[in-house]
This record gives structure tokens, C-alpha cells and sequence, in this order.
């Protein structure tokens, strides 16, 4: 499917290319497509592309000094008919405690949502979260697909320090954090799996197209997928999605 | 080697930064001031991008362990080596035992020491600027070793003294482009941009400098999407956020103005308190 897309110059080394303003399954594959077709093409000069829910950065290693002639040539990129390789996407299962020691607001949450706890973690492990893009943290995941009774706004106060590997919901959006920071979302839980490795070439296991699924593990498991993790042994489940 | 016996107010090892890492969420980083680090390495004969020690505000003091030469760039800190005053963009040659120091902050903001052969600093994907998370350090403590170059390479260049101008460190006017989100805002929006100076306000580090002044604001966040070291942000209470070299990859404000690469520089050597105007090119 082609989109309408428009092309603006983004300072003098980058093209920012836009799909409609909306979050999108069609979207993403498209955007996939197109940065895999761009990647075969050669442009000279080009140095990365960066993506996000409905938008193509592409960045460029000198100044682009003819952006019409630019446009052209990515434009004539995205129409051409190709056959791309097929990408493996995968299924990513994550676990996450949801144990009280970990899930700060789900008190708040369940009062404010009338659910259980016991529901909102059913409501969060059951649903299958796509990979949109990896932006504003390292290894920060952006995830579109949270059931709509677990939409809540982000808290007024944000807390000043979330320990790696906490798992939040603010606004319609759920996410991990692959390492302490600042956060405004609620707390409801934590996984022990790393999802930033600086020693990886590749340091995300998962991908924009791929899939995440959370599920429940109790504090002691807990304990033992961390040491798994610590010592570089534990294997993350996962299985290749053919859709 | 180096020793530090202070790090100063906020010192860290940059080179030009950590490219192709960005769909991954990991910031640039690299030198806030390129023109200044750049000159440093070039008079040493160093590759301009070779890794060089920022100090912020206030430098360092730094005892060396062997001989070499250095280069110090960038904002004048009243530097010294032992107890003589020593000049910006000049090649000084270090003997071991030299102290180097620094005092008052004369002009600018941001500080370079180059070495010859760069430091020999850790490196995490293909860069040893420091940042959180990436880099096991991110920013200099007392007593920590800098590896340099132990032995000097025989050097038969003579090195012109150059005159630098250093004047772009005064300038207040900051050239930007129309940002992303710039046709979005309403004619008195980007009247207004041009028109009102703006004051930097106290929240302004590596990873972006806040502007005092509030603009009238009437848009939506965006959708997520990409921004750049220099994208001037404008957030729903109206203030305007300019994002520097350790800049998150991607954010949800309105994108309203994307600061020219040279500018980059000129704002690195500004602090709370100081005044920018910000001035349209229409190239594109």
C-alpha cells in the first residue's frame, strides 16, 4: 500500500519523510519496507535512518545542498516496485513480577480502573504489544497495542528515579525502562531481562516489527531469571511470527 | 598518563560522537563545541575528531605522568601550567610532574584539552564520549588515570602560529532553519521567534538548554518523531527547549526551529543568564 507521504528538510544534513499522522500497523510495515528499500539503493552519502511511529529520518554524512534533487531520488525509491527479502519478525516473551515490591501504583490504578490487581495484570500479560521504534532512552521500546480499560494518564509528579527494568503504563502507551531514569508513568511491575546490552553490535534483541508479550512470574523466579541475566546466560523465549 | 586531582565542575572525554546507533535510542553525544575541539587536535596534528577532555564552567587540575604536548581550546579559564599562565590555541609542551590548572572564567562556557594522539579513553560502539549507561564512566572523578600516549612521536612539523577568532563565542544571534513543525504555528508565533530575545535559563546542560521566555502555544504534541542536537522544541506551557549533543533521539513536542550546525557551537559556550536571538535562513 502507498501512503501520501510528505518530505521536509530537517537542518542541513537530514530528511524527515512523514506518513499520516496516526499509529498504524500499515504504517509501520510500510516504513520497514521503505528503510529496507532505501538501505539496498546506495544513496551516496547517506549515514543512518532513524524511525519512529509515522516518520523516516534519513541522515545524511555531508550537507545536503539541492533538496529538491534529494527528494526526487527518495521519492523514486519509495515507488519502485522490489521484491525485499522477507524480515524474520519474532515473538519476544517477557517476563515481568508484578509483585507489590515492584508494581508501585498498582493499588492506585486499581482503585482508580475499579479492576483487580489480579485483572490488570491479566489485562496487561494478555496482550500482544507490537515494536513500533526504539527512541528516547537507549533500548527504550515503544509498544502500541495496550488493552484500552489500561489507558491512564501520566502521574502529575513524575518520580525522580525508576530502577532499570521497571514496567509502566502512562497515557495509552506501556513500556520498560532499560535502565534507571526519571519517569512520569505508573509503576506496575519489573522484569529482570536486560533490554539495552552495550556489548551487542545489535544492543536490543527486539525490532521495530517484532512483537512483545509480558507474563507473570513470582518474586523468586524473578530471582533467578536476574542471575541468569547477570551471568550473560539467560535466552529470552522466542519464536518466529510468519504472518 | 594523566592524573586528576580535581575534575572540575562537570568534565568529561568527548570525541565527535556515537553515530549510527540512533535507531537503538543512543544520543550522538560528542564535543558541545566542535570549532574549538576541532582547532585544539589540529594544532597538535591530531585528527580534528581525536578525543579530548570538555571541562564546563570550571577546569580541572590535572598532573601529568609523562611528557607530551597539549592544546587548550575553546572558553578561556585562565589556564596555568605550574605557575605560569599559558595561552589558548598554542601548543605547550608538558613535562612530567607539570601541573595543569585553571582559574577564572573569562569568556565562554566549555574548555577543550587536546593531547597528542588524543586520550586513550574506553570506546563503546565505535566512540569514547561518555554517557550514561553507555560508557562505564560518564563524567571525570579526582583521582582518575586519563591513558595518554607515553611515548611522544618524533615530530618534525613546525606548526605556523595561527590566529584564531574567537569572537563567535560572543555572538548572540543563533542562525536556525524552519523546524518540522514550523508552518504549524501562527504568524504571530514566528514573528515573535525572530523578534523577542531570549534568555537562557539555568537549566542548560549537555543534554539541552532551557530558554527563559514563554511563547504563546496553542499546538498538539505530535506523535512521537525524530529530533537532532540543535531542534528547538516548544512545549505546551510555551517554553522553548534547544536540544544539544546528549539529546534524547526522538521526543513528542512541537519541532518549531532546528539550530544551523555552527550555531550548535556558539550556544555551547553560553550559560544561564546570557541572551540569544534567533536568526531565520531561508535556504531551505
Amino acid at each position: 500500500m502507498a501512503f501520501k507521504l510528505t518530505y521536509k528538510p530537517f537542518g542541513e544534513r537530514a530528511i524527515l519523510i512523514e506518513w499520516p499522522s496516526k499509529i498504524d500497523d500499515a504504517i509501520l510495515i510500510d516504513i520497514i519496507n521503505f528503510k529496507q528499500k532505501i538501505k539496498k539503493s546506495n544513496i551516496k552519502l547517506l549515514v543512518e535512518l532513524k524511525s519512529a511511529y509515522n516518520s523516516l529520518l534519513i541522515i545524511y554524512d555531508d550537507f545536503v545542498n539541492n533538496f529538491k534533487a534529494e527528494k526526487d531520488i527518495i521519492e523514486k525509491i519509495y515507488s519502485s516496485v522490489e521484491s525485499l527479502e522477507k524480515i524474520e519478525t519474532f515473538l519476544w516473551r517477557i517476563p515481568v513480577c508484578y509483585d507489590e515490591q515492584f508494581g508501585l501504583d498498582l493499588n492506585d490504578i486499581s482503585i482508580e480502573k475499579k479492576l483487580s490487581k489480579e485483572d490488570i495484570i491479566k489485562r496487561h500479560s494478555q496482550a500482544i504489544y507490537t515494536v513500533y521504534f526504539i527512541g528516547f532512552l537507549p533500548g527504550f521500546l515503544y509498544l502500541g497495542g495496550l488493552d484500552k480499560s489500561l489507558h491512564i494518564p501520566r502521574k502529575e509528579t513524575p518520580r525522580l528515579h525508576l530502577e532499570k527494568g521497571t514496567v509502566a503504563i502512562g497515557g495509552g502507551q506501556t513500556g520498560v525502562y532499560p535502565n534507571a531514569s526519571p519517569g512520569g508513568w505508573n509503576v506496575i511491575g519489573n522484569s529482570p531481562i536486560n533490554f539495552f546490552d552495550v556489548s551487542k553490535e545489535q544492543p536490543c534483541f527486539a525490532k521495530a516489527g517484532d512483537r512483545i508479550q509480558f507474563y507473570s512470574i513470582d518474586l523468586k523466579e524473578y530471582q533467578n531469571i536476574k542471575i541468569l541475566v547477570d551471568a550473560k546466560v539467560y535466552q529470552i523465549e522466542s519464536e518466529v511470527i510468519n504472518d | 598518563m594523566i592524573k586528576v586531582l580535581k575534575p572540575g565542575f562537570y568534565s568529561t572525554i568527548q570525541d565527535f560522537g556515537r553515530f549510527d546507533f540512533q535507531d537503538f535510542g543512543v544520543p550522538y553525544s560528542g564535543v558541545m563545541d566542535k570549532k574549538a575541539a576541532a582547532l585544539a587536535n589540529a594544532l597538535l596534528g591530531n585528527n580534528e575528531d581525536e578525543a579530548v577532555l570538555e571541562m564546563t564552567m570550571t577546569g580541572a587540575i590535572l598532573q601529568f605522568n609523562n611528557q607530551t604536548q597539549i592544546v587548550i581550546s575553546g572558553a578561556d579559564m585562565s589556564a596555568k601550567l605550574n605557575d605560569d599562565h599559558i595561552k589558548l590555541d598554542k601548543i605547550v609542551n608538558v613535562k612530567p610532574n607539570d601541573v595543569l590548572s585553571f582559574g577564572k572564567l573569562n569568556m565562554g562556557f566549555r574548555s577543550y584539552l587536546a593531547v597528542l594522539g588524543g586520550f586513550k579513553a574506553e570506546t563503546v560502539m565505535r566512540s569514547k564520549s561518555m554517557y550514561q549507561n553507555i560508557t562505564k564512566q560518564f563524567m571525570l572523578l579526582k583521582n582518575d588515570e586519563l591513558a595518554i600516549l607515553e611515548s611522544l612521536p618524533i615530530s618534525e612539523t613546525q606548526y605556523a602560529s595561527i590566529r584564531f577568532d574567537n569572537s563567535y563565542m560572543n555572538c548572540n544571534a543563533i542562525e536556525v532553519f524552519k523546524g518540522p513543525e514550523f508552518d504549524s504555528l501562527t504568524k504571530k508565533q514566528q514573528d515573535d521567534l525572530f523578534l523577542k530575545s531570549f534568555t537562557i535559563s539555568k537549566d542548560n546542560n549537555r543534554m539541552a538548554y532551557q530558554l527563559e521566555e514563554v511563547l504563546e502555544n496553542n499546538l498538539k504534541p505530535i506523535i512521537t518523531s525524530a529530533v537532532l542536537p540543535g531542534t528547538v522544541q516548544l512545549t505546551p506551557s510555551g517554553k522553548l527547549i534547544i536540544l544539544m549533543r546528549d539529546c534524547q533521539t526522538t521526543g513528542g513536542y512541537p519541532r518549531v526551529l532546528q539550530l544551523k550546525e555552527s550555531a550548535l557551537n556558539i550556544l555551547a559556550q553560553k550559560f544561564t543568564g546570557k541572551t540569544i536571538s534567533f536568526k531565520l535562513n531561508s535556504k531551505y
